[in-house]
């Protein structure tokens, strides 16, 4: 199974999907249809160019930037120009830029990161803005053409690259410079620190997988060949030469295939109270020591086949338990445990230098460029630009900042590079703060107990109790030998090992799991479809999960006037603003012709203005184009003036144009929040946005419980109360403000376009640009919770039947083998009629 | 029933290999990337740019 990472890039819709090819256009694979020709892109990083910069970078070719143009030269002058046509940029990456190295950049800070042995080198790396797998071609390709490298290998599933030199001949600052200059980013990490508990252990499940299946195949011939053999008046001889055979491979395959069991017993032991693993590790070896002792003196019944099978289904049921509980878990685990993306820190001789937030101290200045997300929380020391804080506090409108203004890490910096004194790094951060917020909430929620394991609780002292009472009725109650009454008993641990119980849910979890992530949803958690099934209360965030979090022009006079918007789109084109983009976007939508006009300049934290000889045209906010003094059409006709975002157009000699924004509701909401309701669930809304638009949007998708101006504190407070009075509540949020709060929900889901804390955060991710996700997620929770029940039922039906049969002293090897294998199969076969539409 | 004495040591023997075989790919990390392995295929240097081009513009 593979871990899928939301991303939009695939191979499939590549190059040859976009038309010419050889033009290099990296084009938003976001907004398909038929576009007028579109700005010239970069040939490198495939972002807008405007046409004056283009001549002055690259000759007749465009490019945005002299970064760009050396990049290009250097993949094309080693001969791997292909990669443009092959690559397909992903929108939510970071751009293909390559960092100047003059305004941001220095050495990566590989010290402590290198081993060095024998004059080889290696070191392990984080690549930063990976957008598909051509990326990782031309990385490796790149790499492998310098002198001195050993190797250079990506892992496209966990974006790291392996990177070994010879010393001496090359030296890692060099190759990572080289990496740096094609505009991806490098971060070392701790090995170490990743290798972590949880990979470790499904190693050892699946070579222990293996082992058991190995052996169990073998033996379970070898048994075939004894039962038929015993009605054929095969000679004892022969049946004692396959018990041996038996013995000798099955013991070894239980001693090493059985250590996961039995240490865990162990451990549970010695803490004094006991778990699924006490019965399973008995049973599994008194069946081996029982089948061994009838072994060796010659008698006809040997368990090893049970024992041997029922080892290996209860792995097969643990490895799937495992595999539930979630790769895309660790893929965000992982996001995390670098401690956000690299920052670079400006020293007091002006150095330039690459370091990971942990070891960046309060008091160093750090440099942010445009476009790129701060990583500490600081106040500006120069620059003015606009930051978008949608992760703190959930607004869709980014806010101008200028020195003196404190920021927050986790904000995105928008049109200009900033230098940010530091203040609070790591533990002091909002961020840090939020995420204490997160892991309190998720205490909570971890005491919830899955129903397998409820059952396992009482299931365990019953097993051994019954065990006890059949040996000691046996000998003293009905006279037997103490041999065999133990021998009785023993079959009755085999035959009630919690086979099937051990199979029941996990088997249902990982089919559920697959039947969601052919719908896009990444299932986090093992107890989450358990938790969803309750459900009776959903909690929406507005940006971003009810809405696509990006804003849409709307229609005003200045939307309507075709000149007005070619010409504002012109100079909107120079701009990676939001609003600008959207701009650009709704023109291109409307079939006007957008033309990158030259001579853009960006005014930080106002808009933006154009010189040229008729007089200065201007796009920004009101007071930037002076739209007051010259006289607003919009206002006079009672436009909404101030409720959404906007952006004024001032034009010499011409009346100033308004063009209003909104943050339009996903194309389904409506439907899925009638849907919900359907299903018997309250339907709420908590924004951290104002009360207008919060109430303006509640009324569109028809949501009569809002509440608007919520910090991260009051949503969880909100949940919280909700709780106490009885509510399941799902939360489905994607800021980090809304973080805690999917922590703090007994279930939460989060868009794949969420910030990486809230995809961890989160029980459920979701892909695409629909909401229907939701309601499918609680419908198949709905039947997986109804097959797990029904295959708990089916379990006890099983020993119900066989328990007796076992107390009775009638169970024979044959018997045992046939029922475990049953009840396991008929369990397994039952959790796959999930894959079939609705399950009654 | 003497041929039991060959055969079973046989198709142990068979049997073991295999697994020997899914250990070490285990080991030598086969199942680290999934996802990477499928697309790494259609990146190969195998042929020369020139003859790249040309294939790709037939489709």
């Amino acid at each position: 199974m593979s871990a899928p990472i939301p991303r939009a890039a695939t191979l499939a819709d590549g190059p040859e999907a976009r038309g010419e090819p050889a033009a290099g256009q990296g084009g938003e694979m976001t907004e398909p249809g038929p576009a007028p020709p579109p700005a010239p892109r970069c040939l490198h990083c495939g972002l807008p160019v405007a046409e004056a910069e283009s001549g002055a970078a690259g000759g007749d070719r465009p490019f945005c930037c002299s970064g760009c143009a050396a990049a290009y030269s250097l993949v094309a002058g080693l001969g791997l120009a292909d990669y443009y046509r092959r690559r397909t940029l992903d929108p939510n990456q970071r751009p293909l830029k390559p960092e100047d190295a003059d305004a941001v950049g220095g050495a990566v800070d590989l010290a402590g990161h290198v081993r060095t042995e024998n004059g080889r080198s290696e070191v392990s790396l984080v690549v930063e803005g990976l957008h598909c797998a051509a990326c990782v071609w031309l990385i490796e390709s790149v790499l492998a053409r310098e002198p001195g490298v050993i190797s250079a290998r990506i892992n496209m599933t966990t974006r790291r690259l392996a990177l070994a030199w010879r010393d001496g001949e090359s030296s890692g600052d060099h190759l990572v410079d080289v990496v740096r200059r094609l505009g991806y980013r490098l971060v070392p990490f701790d090995t170490t620190r990743l290798d972590s508990e949880r990979r470790r252990r499904e190693r050892e499940l699946v070579r222990a997988m293996a082992v058991a299946g190995f052996a169990a195949g073998n033996v379970m011939l070898l048994s075939v060949s004894i039962w038929a053999g015993a009605g054929q008046g095969m000679g004892p001889a022969t049946r004692d030469l396959l018990h041996w055979v038996s013995a000798l491979i099955a013991m070894p395959a239980i001693a090493y295939a059985g250590r996961p069991f039995f240490r865990q017993a162990l451990s549970v032991l010695r803490m004094g109270h006991t778990s699924m693993d006490v019965p399973i590790s008995l049973g599994v070896l008194l069946a081996t020591a029982m089948s061994l002792y009838q072994t060796a003196r010659g008698a006809e019944h040997a368990y090893f086949d049970s024992a041997i099978g029922l080892l290996f289904f209860l792995l097969v049921g643990r490895y799937l338990d495992l595999l539930a509980r979630g790769r895309a878990r660790s893929a965000a685990e992982h996001l995390l445990a670098l401690g956000g993306a690299a920052v670079t820190v400006v020293g007091a001789d002006g150095e330039k230098r690459v370091l990971a937030p942990a070891r960046v101290e309060p008091g160093m200045t750090v440099l942010v460029a445009a476009g790129e997300r701060i990583g500490v929380d600081g106040r500006i020391a120069a620059g003015v630009s606009d930051v978008d804080t949608a992760l703190i506090d959930g607004e869709s409108t980014p806010k101008p900042v200028a020195p003196g203004a404190s920021v927050f890490a986790g904000t995105l910096n928008l049109t200009a590079p900033l230098r940010i004194a530091v203040t609070a790094v790591g533990d002091g951060t909002l961020l840090a703060e939020i995420a204490r917020l997160i892991e309190a909430a998720e205490h909570q929620r971890g005491r919830y107990v899955a129903l397998a394991d409820r059952v396992a609780r009482l299931y365990a002292p019953v097993v051994h109790s019954l065990a006890a009472l059949t040996f000691l009725g046996w000998w003293l109650g009905a006279g037997a030998t103490w041999q065999d009454a133990l021998l009785i008993a023993i079959a009755v641990l085999i035959i009630t090992c919690p086979c099937a119980l051990a199979l029941a849910v996990p088997v249902v979890h990982v089919v559920a799991s697959g039947r969601l992530l052919r719908r896009g949803v990444l299932l986090k958690s093992g107890t989450a479809l358990e938790r969803l099934a309750v459900v009776d209360t959903i909690v929406f965030d507005k940006t971003g999960t009810l809405t696509l979090g990006r804003p849409r022009l709307v229609e005003t006079a200045g939307a309507s006037d075709p000149a007005a918007l070619a010409q504002a789109a012109a100079l909107a084109a120079a701009s990676r603003h939001p609003l600008a983009r959207a701009l650009t976007r709704a023109a291109e939508a409307r079939g006007v012709p957008v033309a990158a006009a030259g001579g853009v300049s960006e005014v930080p934290g106002a808009g933006l203005e154009r010189r040229t000889a008729g007089g200065v045209t201007r796009l920004g906010s009101r007071a930037f184009v002076g739209a007051d003094a010259g006289g607003a059409t919009d206002v006079a006709n009672g436009a909404m003036s101030g409720v959404g975002p906007e952006l004024w157009l001032a034009r010499p000699g011409e009346a100033a144009v308004r063009f209003a924004f909104a943050d339009a509701p996903r194309e389904d909401a409506r439907a899925v929040v009638a849907a919900l309701r359907r299903l018997g669930c309250k339907v709420e809304l908590l924004s951290g946005d104002r009360e207008a638009v919060v109430a303006a949007v509640a009324a569109e998708v028809g949501i009569e419980t809002w509440r608007a101006d919520c910090r991260p504190g009051d949503k969880v407070r909100r949940l919280e109360s909700s709780a106490g009075r009885g509510a399941r509540v799902m939360m489905v949020g994607d800021g980090l403000n809304d973080a805690p709060a999917l922590a703090a929900a007994s279930v939460s889901l989060s868009p794949a376009t969420a910030v990486d804390v809230s995809q961890t955060a989160a029980d459920l991710v979701f892909q695409g640009d629909r909401l229907a996700p939701v309601v499918e997620v609680l419908e198949i929770a709905r039947q997986a919770q109804r097959l797990v029940k029904q295959n708990l039922a089916l379990a006890f039906l099983y020993n119900a039947t066989t328990i007796p049969l076992a107390i009775a002293g009638l169970v024979t090897p044959l018997i045992a083998a046939i029922a475990m294998s049953t009840s396991s199969l008929v369990v397994i076969v039952n959790a796959l009629r999930l894959n079939r539409g609705s399950v009654r | 029933m003497d041929i039991l004495l060959y055969l079973i040591p046989a198709a142990l023997v068979l049997g073991l290999i295999g697994l020997g075989g899914f250990l070490w790919a285990l080991r030598s990390g086969q199942y680290d990337d999934l996802d990477g392995a499928a697309y790494r295929i259609l990146f190969d240097d195998d042929e020369p740019p020139a003859a790249d081009r040309t294939t790709h513009e037939r489709r």
